[in-house]
């Protein structure tokens, strides 16, 4: 009876504080375009397997939670889980969906009639030199630390905490961006079409990005004063010294967002140890092999030898 | 006006304005006149508070005032208020906000008729009507006690982006409410205007107080 109850008592922290039908509307399209692709490749004979398709999921319901849920008024009322919604939502979910390589197999998942829109949208001759730009590595490094930068100018935050239309761009901001930026960084090169970005700028954006927010979270740890007056003045969520809060959130910004430019570092090597020939990967149309991760690393050692 | 002669917006022979040009001074004209009135606006006066203009949306509630009556924000309309949200046992933050307040508001002399202090208990439980009666007008005749159920309450507190949380109650039943600490001020149309707070000096209050009346 114990464990019925505690699970009863905390579905009501499993409705959303305020309801936003776009971030439902989104993610649920997102899961039924995955899941669509997935049973379409399956019935092809092609199966992703377990880790793939669990850690693409896994970031899409992290994005959903962390807006959607009791947790959103949490982050609007403390700032360390402000910081934490941040790292969600720029960079462990968007880093889990995109290292789970689900282009392909969203592309699957678009309904026939629509294929050719998608195609055709990616070449339209306003889409293509914005297309162009954004990726670039270094203007989508800059564009990921900026953002960071941007939201945490304390005059910005103050606006971004108090107008509800602000803090949802920002959240937003923060989302799309992270998405973006991880698939530049993370998918395979010849998964990439003709803007592929190499891997040698990729490593030089992620050690810098790295930094630039590592100096940001030390800032913030180690500045005395109270640089985010808004959660005194909108009252915390709970009884927490406005320092210690300051200070966890600056950690939260420090630490782990460096770790993660690390790991992305270390799944940049990988690529480019193994996906070396552009035939290889989960690039263009999918086939059988290419779709297999395990096909890939066979593949490996041959790209590896010719190099 | 033959399209060829005009030059620059004149006739290129006998250089008087044509009617190309008529227009695009015409519509220069209208652009200086509508930057002039821009900056008029601009040229309001500053605040010393803090500004809290277009970010938090207008007045608008339903809850029970402290003679009993269910009150609306069009009730205040015409006032400029000052929203303020604590409980009557509040041990120092609220009493000390409000008396600031309560300073702010005597140095404005005859115009302290035209604000309002809204005070909106996050403890409907403990504070009645008659409670908030006493405890607001301790303070002066303009401040009114405010209270609703817990489900207005939490809707107001989404609106205005304030969170209060009741900690668990003592060995005597006694217990604190965490909430915000702002002061929102709202001018006469409702408009989320200013922030304040127990830290503000009252005579900046009193200023800035002053200025929003004159303002409108």
């Amino acid at each position: 009876m114990g464990l019925a109850t505690s699970i009863a008592s905390f579905i009501p922290y499993l409705a959303p504080w305020e309801f936003s039908p776009t971030v439902a509307l989104v993610c649920a399209a997102t899961a039924a375009l995955y899941i669509r692709g997935l049973a379409a490749l399956r019935q092809r004979g092609v199966r992703a397997g377990f880790w793939r398709p669990f850690s693409f999921l896994l970031g899409l319901v992290l994005i959903y939670g962390s807006l959607q849920t009791y947790f959103d008024f949490l982050s609007q009322h403390m700032f360390w889980v402000h910081r934490l919604q941040h790292l969600v939502l720029h960079h462990l979910a968007p880093f889990l969906m995109i290292v789970a390589a689900p282009g392909p197999i969203l592309r699957q998942g678009i309904p026939a009639a629509w294929r050719g829109a998608e195609q055709g949208l990616w070449h339209r001759s306003a889409v293509r030199p914005v297309l162009k730009l954004l990726q670039n590595p270094w203007v989508a490094g800059f564009l990921f630390v900026g953002l960071v930068y941007f939201w945490l100018i304390p005059a910005i935050h103050f606006g971004a905490m108090l107008d509800a239309d602000r803090y949802r761009l920002m959240n937003w901001s923060m989302a799309v961006d992270g998405v973006f930026f991880w698939w530049l960084m993370l998918t395979p090169r010849s998964a990439q079409g003709a803007a592929a970005v190499a891997y040698g700028p990729r490593l030089t954006v992620l050690v810098v990005t790295g930094f630039l927010q590592l100096f940001l979270g030390a800032f913030i740890v180690m500045d005395k004063g109270i640089l985010y007056g808004v959660y005194g003045i909108c009252g915390r969520a709970w009884a927490i010294s406005p320092l210690v809060d300051q200070q966890v959130g600056g950690c939260l910004t420090w630490i782990p967002p460096a770790m993660m430019s690390l790991l992305g570092v270390l799944v940049v090597i990988h690529h480019a140890l193994h996906d070396s020939e552009p035939s290889t990967a989960l690039a263009g149309p999918v086939t059988a092999p290419a779709m297999m991760p395990a096909a890939v690393r066979a593949a490996a050692p041959a790209a590896v030898a010719a190099q | 006006m033959d399209v060829r002669t005009d030059v620059g917006g004149r006739d290129w022979r006998t250089g008087a304005r044509t009617s190309r040009g008529r227009s695009l001074l015409g519509a220069l004209m209208l652009a200086a006149a509508a930057l002039a009135a821009l900056a008029g606006c601009a040229r309001q006066p500053a605040f010393k508070l803090q500004s809290i203009n277009g970010l938090l949306p207008a007045l608008k509630f339903n809850l029970t005032d402290d003679d009993g009556r269910p009150v609306t924000a069009q009730d205040y309309r015409g006032d400029v208020v000052l929203l303020y949200f604590g409980y009557t046992h509040c041990p120092d933050v609220c009493p000390a906000t409000l008396a600031m307040l309560s300073q702010a508001l005597k140095g404005l002399g005859a115009s302290a008729s035209k604000v309002r202090v809204l005070f909106v208990s996050v403890d409907p439980q403990r504070d009645t009507t008659a409670l908030l009666k006493r405890y607001a007008g301790y303070f002066g005749p303009q401040f009114i006690g405010l209270r609703g159920d817990d489900d207005t309450l939490t809707r107001l507190a989404k609106r205005y982006r304030i969170s209060y949380h009741r900690d668990p109650p003592d060995q005597y039943g006694n217990y604190a409410v965490e909430h915000s600490s702002a002061v929102f001020v709202f001018d006469q149309k409702g408009r989320a205007r200013l922030l304040t707070g127990e830290s503000d000096p009252p005579a900046t209050v009193t200023q800035d107080l002053s200025r929003l009346i004159a303002s409108n």
